[in-house]
């Protein structure tokens, strides 16, 4: 770098080179996470009503340190090590059969003291990265079907397990994010299509084909919780009964909230209020205008994500960067759109907002990815002397 | 360092577009999800906002503590007792079957059920009222509550709960009185006598219980709590008191009663009787034999316990006979004869009829008891030595137009309700020429279209009428056989008819007071029907029972010749045929010549009434009266 063409953009120490308003919807999401989870969770823990957000600074905090680490590394020897994260993905899924514990009949983490670490959270940002690489090395035979196929089948082994774990949600992100790698490496739209009718007849055969073959490929309560949503109140008790009252307690938020008087989480009406429904939290404590608020963090957040996609110096980070806004916009969508009753509940947690550790520094990760990403164009760019 | 593959330009117009859709889709999803939030919280917050309310707002009512219930010096038949109830609460109990079931398993040893019947019990409440507490058992000892709390985590959604239950301090005394509480049924709670009665809520089923409802039952109380998604209390928000029902004092006599219960189980132990002011109707004295403990009741009663108290081979003891049964009454119909006799013109207390000890009507022969011909008598010494004969050649000429003697049993409350405050009461029967020839009609259709065998025809098929209404039937009526069904009750209500002019309707209740025992309502005394019999008609039969009582050769006069207190009274023997025992009746009016009550008595297999009801009469009014029977027995009791 010549100091020729330093400018004043580039004097500052190099944290500055981060994306500001990356970084601005990232610490408001966390401030709004630890906030709501402590919210959501005053009583869960007798004597003490900080259990929950102490926990989750502390997550919060690994997953800071990572993302800044990241973001001053050049993601782009990722590409090299493609294999090695593929494999490593992989093999985490894999140890969480052999060693993994067991949560409400769901085998998805592994026990490491105080932290349960669960590999599928992880294996998102490893499976960006490892098929970003995949793709890049057949950047020329992209029109191939059997590039398509062929990365496409690399995502399908890792979805496939964690839907075993079982981990419904999990698998869904993974294909979310090997059609946006796709698609943003300009995969042809003929080879759209016959995907999605694979996947057309692929629900066909796992909702109504398989079960009526009496062949068991998604567990009863999954098929259940992916169709209670059409409508909640045939089943109050169960499935429906999660969505009614995540629907009351955002309802009943109304323009600004209910503040103290939010009993739908307090009094535990509302089912996972600090993982999957916190923005059920959101709604019922903070109304509209907080629900508002926080969806503006995340859009901010994917905006600057397509923002750092085309930016990006290189094939490959658009690729992750395209791989890393597809994780987070469907994680978005499916989780709010569960709270508010439009999607079916999968068990996909809100990127930075919902309690847990391996989806915090996992999202935090992929945005140090992306900072990544922004800082390498910002140097190349500076190189260039644009 | 970089492969060639990654050197192209990033920015290709295709990736241009990609992004753009890309952009475009998330911005489609925010606005998707920003109008559904718009939707809920800001148009339908309100509905929302209630809906929270009513998930974490819940009302637990308490039951009110019904009012006592005290006999006439105060005395108290029916009061409280906090018993303690085993429920389980359904948000606790485990959703699996088999856990739920090893609850129970452990549950059944403790509180004596099998465990597959706490199942059903608590399955079938679960069903009539899905969140509520289900009752597994409602009154359990201490030493089981500690154990079941001292167990708390073997125990998952057990509770321990308060309840009121019944008590009834002397057991078999009056059981047949109170009825018993329940909870309230559904079509019950349509009645707007039962307004502030929610489902759920406890009363009276039965008997005085039943009643007077409405005053012992008292006003139900309610809490308001805040609860969480596992129904666990979390705060108090407003609370009603329960307000506790009133008292109700009844003119029953506790000692009379006793005294009642007790001749009659020194009889053949099935049998009634009745004890009545015969000025004002009030009842001192109400009992049944066999009789039993109405603590029974007073929690959820076993259907074997039930089944047991209902079946003949126990004497049914949960009938009360004083009012529901329907028995010949024999002789002390005669009254009734009489009074018809006189008010039709068909003698006047003077008309002196031959007895020659039999009478014979048609093709058939009617006897005095044991042959006894009494000669030439007229009512007054009929009634006293109790002629049949008598009163047959009565019953014969009554059977004419008009049928005085139904008419005048009628009046005199037989085949009718006297109306006491007893849902129970049942009317009894007076065989009538219409009754009788449309059921032999009935009997004729029977038989001509199915032509049954003898046999059949013995076994009722076709009905138990097989001839018509002869005059036979209004013989045997006059001296109360035959078809006749009544119970003390209506008799004393009929006797109290002749020695006052009117026919009283009997009543135990008699006032409403708060727990201090001060009147809130008195409960008014219900009017009387005024007896259209003349005056010295009635006195010529009340003489002819006095001298029954007290003269020589008076059925009755072994009984009471040494009794200090004097009484009219009449016997009475009904033939029940079937090889049956005979039913033996008495009915006094005491004390003489101004008598204040009647004392009417039945024993279902006495024999005569003189060996039986007589002295059971004779021991309620020594209580009446205060008499001390020791010193009775020794001025020579009843001779046979």
């Amino acid at each position: 770098m010549s100091t020729a063409v330093q400018d004043f953009r580039d004097t500052g120490p190099r944290l500055l080179r981060l994306d500001p308003l990356l970084l601005l919807a990232t610490l408001g999401l966390i401030a709004a996470s630890l906030y709501t989870v402590r919210k959501a969770t005053l009583g869960d823990i007798p004597h003490d009503p900080n259990y929950y957000m102490n926990r989750q600074a502390i997550y919060i905090g690994v997953g800071l340190v990572l993302m800044v680490l990241l973001s001053r590394f050049d993601y782009s020897r990722l590409r090299e090590w493609k294999l090695g994260v593929y494999g490593l993905m992989i093999g985490a899924i894999l140890l969480v059969y052999m060693l993994g514990f067991s949560a409400r009949g769901s085998r998805r983490a592994i026990e490491f003291g105080f932290f349960n670490f669960q590999a599928s959270e992880l294996g998102k940002v490893l499976l960006i990265v490892a098929l970003a690489g995949f793709t890049v090395d057949r950047a020329r035979r992209l029109g191939d079907r059997e590039t398509t196929s062929r990365i496409v089948l690399l995502a399908l082994i890792p979805a496939m397990l964690v839907v075993a774990q079982p981990d419904l949600g999990s698998g869904l992100v993974y294909l979310a994010i090997v059609l946006a790698v796709l698609f943003v490496a300009g995969t042809k739209w003929t080879h759209f299509a016959a995907l999605g009718a694979l996947g057309a007849v692929a629900i066909v055969v796992v909702l109504l084909a398989a079960p009526a073959a009496g062949v068991e490929v998604l567990k009863p309560y999954q098929v259940d919780r992916l169709t209670a949503f059409l409508n909640p109140s045939t089943n109050p008790v169960d499935e429906g009964y999660q969505i009614n009252q995540s629907l009351t307690a955002i309802g009943s938020g109304g323009k600004t909230g209910r503040g103290d008087e939010s009993t739908q989480t307090k009094l535990n009406f509302l089912p996972e209020h600090h993982t999957d429904f916190i923005f059920s939290v959101v709604g019922e404590e903070f109304g509209f205008v907080g629900a508002a608020l926080v969806l503006s963090l995340f859009a901010l957040l994917i905006w600057r994500a397509l923002r750092i996609l085309t930016t990006s110096k290189n094939f490959y980070g658009a690729l992750v960067a395209g791989g890393i806004t597809a994780m987070l916009m469907f994680q978005v969508f499916v989780n709010v759109g569960m709270t508010i009753g439009i999607m079916p509940i999968t068990g996909v947690p809100l990127p930075l907002m919902s309690y847990g550790g391996s989806s915090v520094i996992t999202t935090l990760m992929a945005i140090g990815l992306l900072q990544s990403i922004h800082a390498q164009a910002r140097e190349t760019a500076l190189a260039k002397g644009l | 360092m970089y492969l060639d593959d990654d050197r192209r330009p990033t920015l290709t117009p295709q990736l241009a577009v990609r992004v753009a859709i890309l952009g475009g889709v998330a911005l489609a999803a925010f606005a998707v999800i920003f109008f559904r939030l718009w939707f809920l919280q800001v148009l339908s917050g309100d509905k929302y906002v209630a809906e929270a309310q009513g998930n974490q707002l819940r009302e637990i009512r308490v039951q009110a503590p019904r009012g006592d219930i005290v006999d006439r010096e105060g005395r108290v038949l029916v009061r409280n007792r906090v018993g303690l109830a085993i429920e389980v609460t359904p948000e606790k109990l485990s959703e699996n079957t088999g856990e739920r079931r090893a609850l129970y398993r452990r549950l059944g040893p403790l509180l004596d059920m099998r465990p597959r019947a706490i199942e059903r019990r608590v399955n079938e409440q679960f069903k009539e009222l899905p969140f509520s507490k289900a009752t597994v058992k409602q009154d359990v000892s201490l030493d089981v509550v500690m154990y079941i709390e001292e167990r708390e985590e073997n125990f998952k959604g057990v509770e321990v709960d308060p309840v009121f239950l019944r008590e009834y301090p002397h057991g078999e005394l009056g059981a047949h009185l109170f009825g018993y509480v329940g909870e309230v049924s559904a079509e019950d709670l349509k009645d707007p006598s039962y307004s502030g009665v929610q489902s759920g809520d406890r009363v009276g089923k039965a008997g005085l219980e039943s009643e007077y409802d409405q005053f012992l039952r008292g006003q139900s109380g309610a809490t308001r709590v805040q609860v969480d998604a596992l129904g666990n209390l979390r705060r108090e928000l407003r609370k009603d008191q329960p307000k506790q029902g009133s008292q109700l004092r009844l003119s029953l006599d506790l000692d009379v009663q006793r005294a009642g219960q007790e001749a009659l189980a020194g009889g053949t132990g099935k049998g009634a009787f009745a004890v009545m002011d015969i000025h004002n109707g009030e009842v001192l004295g109400l009992g049944s034999q066999p009789s039993y403990d109405p603590n029974l009741f007073a929690k959820v009663v076993r259907a074997s316990d039930y089944n047991r108290l209902k079946a003949d081979e126990t004497g049914a003891p949960l009938t009360n006979r004083a009012v529901a049964a329907g028995y010949p009454t024999g002789s002390t119909f005669k009254l009734i004869t009489a009074t018809a006799a006189l008010e039709s013109g068909l003698i006047t207390p003077d008309t002196p009829l031959n007895d020659p000890g039999k009478l014979t009507v048609g093709d058939q022969v009617f006897q005095n008891a044991g042959g006894v011909a009494h000669g030439v008598l007229s009512l007054r010494q009929a009634l006293t030595v109790s002629s049949d004969v008598f009163f047959y050649q009565l019953g014969r000429d009554l059977n004419r137009k008009g049928m005085p003697l139904q008419h005048w049993a009628h009046v005199l409350g037989l085949g009718r309700r006297t109306g006491i405050d007893l849902p129970e009461e049942g009317p009894g029967f007076v065989p009538n020429p219409h009754w009788r020839d449309s059921q032999y009609a009935k009997f004729q259709r029977c038989v001509d279209r199915t032509n049954p065998t003898p046999t059949e025809i013995s076994l009722g098929k076709c009905g138990w009428q097989d001839r018509p209404w002869s005059v036979g039937d209004n013989v045997n009526l006059s001296v109360g056989q035959g078809d006749l069904a009544a119970n003390p009750l209506q008799m004393a209500v009929a006797y109290a008819g002749i020695a006052t002019g009117k026919v009283m309707r009997p009543r135990l209740g008699q006032r409403i007071e708060n727990s201090a025992g001060q009147a809130q309502q008195q409960l008014e005394a219900p009017m009387a029907r005024k007896l259209n019999v003349a005056p010295e008609y009635r006195s010529a039969i009340l003489d002819g029972l006095r001298g029954a009582a007290s003269a020589p050769g008076g059925t009755s006069t072994p009984v009471f010749q040494t009794f200090p207190v004097q009484i009219a009274g009449k016997t009475g023997t009904a033939e029940k045929g079937g090889g049956r025992a005979d039913q033996s009746w008495y009915v006094a009016l005491a004390p003489w010549p101004d008598p204040k009550y009647v004392v009417a008595v039945t024993d279902e297999a006495g024999g005569f009434g003189a060996d039986t009801a007589a002295p059971m009469a004779r021991r309620i009014l020594a209580e009446l009266f205060n008499v001390n029977e020791k010193q009775l027995v020794q001025g020579g009791g009843p001779s046979d």
